[in-house]
């Protein structure tokens, strides 16, 4: 595979066998294992019922997540309460995994909100504009460690900023200046790349002539590979780059290698611009189906586990759709209200001017 | 308590005091630390407060910005500097599409309390890039506030106030102006921000300016008044949002307007102000609102940028012809 190295990190092979890593292992227990492949069933059910939701008109567009639910629900479990997330726009599992309501993503691809969601202190809102958060995540990544909340003994003290990119987005500027910040002031920033080997229509021929995470040196700070659809390497490579940004030792590249089986959001066609012989062939890497591989032939989990979350996920489905009627639009007198902090006197006589012809058209 | 300094002076002693006051603040750009700022705007202010109050940048805009971005959402209370106006673009997106957009995006969770300084016009001498006036674009751009002090008092204060502010603010200062000097009054009570000045009282026409062009809009009254021309000078301070009850009370009074600014004239801030002038006195004014602007064109040379930046006596020809009606 184009860009995939031999060292790219991986602890559970596409047939569901462990393997053993000469520097990362998967720490956590096989009762979080069982939680994680809940999580990405949830989050692919959750990302089906979104994409149909489009289809039916009820969404304006939606960014699916199909394929990447290892890369998003493994690093998400390696965050602490302190930590802070910035998106891009196709996290959902990660806001999942941290309990921001799907009530929020599903009002900002609708249309009802401009994103202003809860748990915003730790989950900031979806970035549309590629790259920009990059930069947001390394100034407050700065603003950490200027309130010395980095290296100190007590860890429950320190935290750490993740930032989750595409592999087009390691083309811009903005992720560029980001890389640079990150590393002059020793920023304690995880930069997280889905590498998901399309931007759009483009391939990740078109951004790197080397792997993604080959340039972190060239900043000055570490890059690692890490098998993106595999969950128990995904969550021990992050929990060493979080742990090191909290410690004080800098920011890190991490370059999840992973595949979007979809379109890139509802409006595109991927059948125009890619082989089918290459998504059967990540179809067979598929994150969901290793770990259940893996888990059926431990015992951990059995048929009746996996049909009791299948009707979880059923439930979940009718009540993702079920919200979409209760979604309020937000008020054109709460946008005027938000443009500015301090309000100014010319943008309140708009205000007025809208509130008295609203209020002729109703009369 | 007074003392005269000069606009350059003015602005370090406002943002020391702004250091002083809060310790969110920051300042960050290229070259601000140990050079003090290729103005000397931020001279002195690194030795102060460390390396961690008043931090050198990599030279990358977007950069500046997109981390202030960060900055602010961790209650920090960036102060930017640019170090000339042809240098905001490549951070123009962060502005336009972030800083701007944040507040409002956020359902008012996110503020962006964020000064972005940037030393603007013409008429030093300089070359290409080092000399523009690119206030209509921020200007355009809702979420933002775009403020321009044109003395020493107001530079003084209204740094003060925009760091204060809880909105971001596009601070232009006329660099052409950063020498002259004037009276600083540390203790009386400053006007509010967005609040336009009358700097000269007249009767026959009203002259509205900002930044560098009111000093040259206060010597074309001076020169008119020897010729018996009674003129008012406004100066906005602040562009966005502009202080309308001030400029529409002042041509309500005068009947006549020019407004003089150095941008390019279509589509700038006097289009605007016309418009509004129009709607609000058109059957009060005797004349058009006329608009003395630079010419549409790229910033020209610097040998030649005399022939292209509105001068005492363009201003005063628009005089004659709005009088002339």
């Amino acid at each position: 595979m184009r860009g995939q190295s031999h060292d790219m990190v991986q602890l559970l092979t596409p047939e569901g066998e462990l393997v053993s890593h000469d520097e990362f292992e998967f720490t956590g227990s096989t009762g979080d294992l069982v939680g994680y492949l809940r999580d990405m069933i949830l989050a692919r059910r959750f990302d089906a019922e979104a994409t149909a939701l489009q289809r039916h008109g009820e969404l304006g567009l939606w960014t699916p997540l199909l394929g990447q639910e290892a890369a998003q629900v493994g690093s998400g479990h390696a965050l602490r309460t302190q930590d802070v997330v910035f998106p891009s726009y196709r996290e959902h599992a990660v806001a999942m995994v941290l309990g921001v309501p799907v009530t929020n993503l599903l009002a900002l691809f609708r249309g009802s909100t401009g994103g202003d969601w809860e748990r915003l202190e730790t989950f900031k809102n979806y970035q549309i504009v590629i790259g920009c958060q990059a930069l947001h995540a390394t100034g407050y990544a700065m603003g950490i460690q200027l309130d010395g909340a980095v290296g100190n003994p007590d860890d429950d003290e320190n935290a750490a900023v993740i930032v989750y990119h595409g592999d087009g987005a390691a083309s811009q500027g903005d992720v560029n200046e980001a890389y640079v910040f990150a590393a002059s002031y020793n920023a304690p920033v995880v930069f997280f790349c889905q590498n998901n080997q399309w931007a759009i229509s483009e391939p990740i021929a078109l951004q790197s002539r080397i792997p993604l995470f080959e340039r972190a040196s060239g900043f000055g700070f570490p890059g690692i590979q890490v098998d993106g659809n595999d969950v128990l390497a995904v969550k021990a490579v992050t929990d060493w780059a979080l742990d090191r940004a909290r410690r004080g030792e800098g920011p890190a590249f991490i370059e999840a290698f992973t595949y979007r089986m979809g379109a890139h959001t509802t409006s595109d066609d991927p059948t125009k611009y890619r082989a089918s012989d290459d998504e059967e062939e990540w179809r067979g890497r598929d994150p969901i189906l290793r770990l259940t591989r893996y888990l059926e032939r431990i015992g951990a989990i059995d048929d009746a586990w996996l049909a009791s979350v299948e009707d979880d996920a059923k439930e979940f489905g009718s009540q993702v759709r079920a919200v979409i009627p209760e979604l309020q639009d937000i008020t054109m007198d709460r946008l005027f209200e938000t443009v500015y902090a301090e309000p100014t006197v010319a943008l309140e006589a708009q205000r007025r001017e809208y509130a008295t012809y609203a209020a002729g058209e109703e009369a | 308590m007074s003392e005269s300094l000069t606009m350059a002076k003015a602005l370090n002693r406002g943002l020391r005091r702004a250091l002083q006051a809060d310790p969110k603040v920051l300042l960050a750009g290229e070259d601000i630390g140990k050079l003090g700022g290729v103005f000397r705007i931020t001279e002195g202010l690194q030795a102060e407060f460390g390396e961690n109050r008043v931090i050198d940048s990599p030279l990358a805009e977007s950069g500046i910005i997109g981390t202030a971005v960060g900055l602010c959402m961790r209650g920090y209370r960036p102060v930017l500097e640019i170090q000339f106006d042809g240098f905001v673009f490549p951070g123009f997106a962060q502005i336009v599409t972030q800083v701007a957009k944040m507040n409002m995006r956020t359902g008012g969770q996110t503020p962006m309390p964020m000064v972005i300084r940037i030393p603007f016009g013409g008429g030093i001498g300089a070359v290409e890039h080092h000399s523009e006036s690119p206030e209509a674009y921020f200007a355009h751009t809702p979420g933002l506030k775009v403020v321009s002090c044109s003395n020493p008092n107001d530079a003084y204060w209204m740094i003060q106030q925009a760091i204060q502010s809880d909105d971001p603010v596009v601070f232009l200062e006329p660099k052409r102006r950063y020498h002259v000097k004037d009276a600083v009054n540390f203790s009386a009570k400053p006007a509010p921000m967005h609040q336009a000045a009358i700097t000269r009282y007249g009767t026959d026409a009203t002259l509205i300016c900002y930044g560098p062009m009111v000093k040259s809009c206060m010597d074309a009254a001076a020169v008119a008044a020897d010729e018996g021309t009674s003129l008012e000078v406004v100066d906005l301070r602040t562009i966005s949002p502009v202080d309308w009850v001030t400029v529409i009370s002042s041509v309500r009074r005068t009947k006549r307007a020019i407004v003089v600014h150095e941008a390019p004239l279509t589509l700038g801030l006097g289009a605007e102000l016309a418009a509004k002038l129009n709607e609000e006195l058109f059957y009060v004014m005797e004349s058009p609102v006329l608009r003395v602007a630079g010419y549409d064109m790229p910033y020209p040379p610097a040998r030649v940028e005399g022939e292209y930046l509105p001068s005492v006596d363009r201003i005063l020809d628009a005089v004659d012809r709005s009088l002339a009606y």
